[in-house]
């Protein structure tokens, strides 16, 4: 994967780094800290295509670039002060929806009834409903490319979460992966389906290919799986966010199979939802149940944390969801203008 | 043909599970599915063997899924509606 075009000072700053063109040293510290300054910390270009940067050395890492990086004092200070502010930005706007939530199960409720409560309370916009009756085919397209920075690492970000569980939790999230992973079948992976979907669609599914493409936010839903994934400190935010991943997957992906054959997409693209339909009716219950309520079990005191990841699933989900639909509704695409990403570049 | 067949409750009727090793097990979902870890296959009441492809399935037990014998979350409509 190439480095991204850049989209402001932070992320300038960190492509010449990491190209080996200028030093890392204290004044990149200082760009991070004013990056981070943003009035928009849960949508803004620059932090989250740093941020997204960062991150991807963790996973694939870039052509050209020393993976050597991963593990850099200085970096992973920079990361600190594009994580801090993100982080708090989630949780002040996730509080209320919690609250909801917590609600809407009632007093006696346990946390899986919680978590579905939260999930069934949660007040965002049917992506899944216009592409259903609706969207164009280049609409529907435009959404694979949005989730193809997720789905093209499927699976991976929740996968850190695994050593840091208790016994129980564990194994449920291992056999949850498993399925991701196709159980045993290279070709089932829901990332390589989801591939496969995009390349009989036209697209390009190389790994990263969208990047420059798509807005701060598509690239923030992503970072917020990296952020729970990779600190233990997070480990109740990463299982809780995967399971309202899971718990908001069946009926919305039966809608997407259903604008697929609406609109005559290839057989593949569908295979990719329809794969999702059964697996994740599975999936939903696993995680609310074998991973969150049984970790919350024995550690009662992550219950707000679960919470807190799953309502951080259902936001960002939900601000793309705006992004997207707002934006076909003045007639305008989602994805960022070629002249956007030539003006930074 | 199996070493065990344990039968559910799905609606009004019921399935049948099917495992050729004896470490078929169940947990029922309050208000959704029932999940099911070992079985091979699922047989309906009409005879007909649904194979499991993955590590755990979710039996529909409410009847109302479009994919019987598999849960579809069809459920969460049916008891908000």
């Amino acid at each position: 994967m190439h480095l991204p075009a850049p989209r402001g000072p932070l992320s300038a700053h960190l492509v010449d780094v990491l190209a080996g063109e200028v030093v890392l040293d204290a004044t990149s510290v200082a760009a991070a800290r004013a990056a981070a300054g943003t009035s928009a910390p849960l949508t803004d270009d620059d932090l989250h295509l740093s941020l997204w940067m960062l991150y991807e050395l963790h996973y694939r890492g870039f052509d050209g670039v020393d993976d050597g990086w991963e593990w850099e004092p200085q970096l992973l200070a920079v990361r600190r002060e594009l994580e801090t502010v993100y982080e708090r930005a989630l949780r002040t706007a996730c509080r209320k929806a919690v609250d909801a939530g917590v609600a809407a199960a009632g007093p006696d409720a346990d946390l899986p009834e919680q978590l579905f409560g939260l999930v069934s309370s949660f007040d965002g916009p049917s992506l899944a409903k216009h592409l259903h009756r609706e969207a164009t085919a280049e609409q529907f397209k435009e959404v694979l490319v949005h989730r193809s920075i997720y789905q093209l690492k499927e699976a991976d970000p929740h996968t850190w979460t695994i050593p840091r569980l208790p016994d129980g939790p564990k194994v449920a999230l291992v056999e949850l992966q498993y399925d991701e992973y196709g159980a045993g079948r290279a070709h089932r992976q829901h990332a390589h389906l989801f591939a496969e979907g995009m390349a009989t669609c036209g697209l390009d599914r190389t790994y990263g290919a969208y990047v420059d493409a798509v807005p701060g936010l598509t690239l923030a839903l992503s970072n917020a799986m990296s952020l729970f994934g990779l600190h233990r400190r997070l480990r109740g935010a990463s299982v809780g966010h995967l399971a309202a991943l899971e718990a908001t997957s069946s009926l919305p992906c039966k809608k997407y199979v259903g604008g697929i054959r609406r609109l005559d997409l290839p057989e593949e693209i569908a295979e990719y939802f329809d794969e999702h339909v059964e697996a994740d009716a599975v999936h939903e219950q696993v995680a609310v149940r074998d991973i969150c309520g049984a970790l919350v079990e024995q550690q009662p005191e992550l219950r707000t944390e679960v919470l807190f990841g799953a309502a951080a699933c259902l936001l960002t989900d939900s601000l793309l969801a705006e992004h997207v639909l707002t934006s076909w509704q003045l007639g305008l695409g989602s994805l960022r203008q070629p002249q956007q990403t030539e003006a930074v570049a | 043909m199996s070493a065990t067949a344990r039968s559910i409750a799905v609606g009004e009727g019921e399935v049948t599970l099917e495992s050729a090793t004896a470490e078929v097990t169940t947990r029922v979902c309050p208000n959704g599915p029932v999940l099911v870890r070992g079985a091979d296959a699922v047989r309906d009441e009409d005879g007909t063997l649904h194979p499991a492809t993955r590590p755990v399935v979710a039996v529909c037990a409410c009847a109302k899924s479009q994919r019987m014998p598999w849960c579809d979350g069809t459920h969460k409509v049916v008891r908000r509606g």
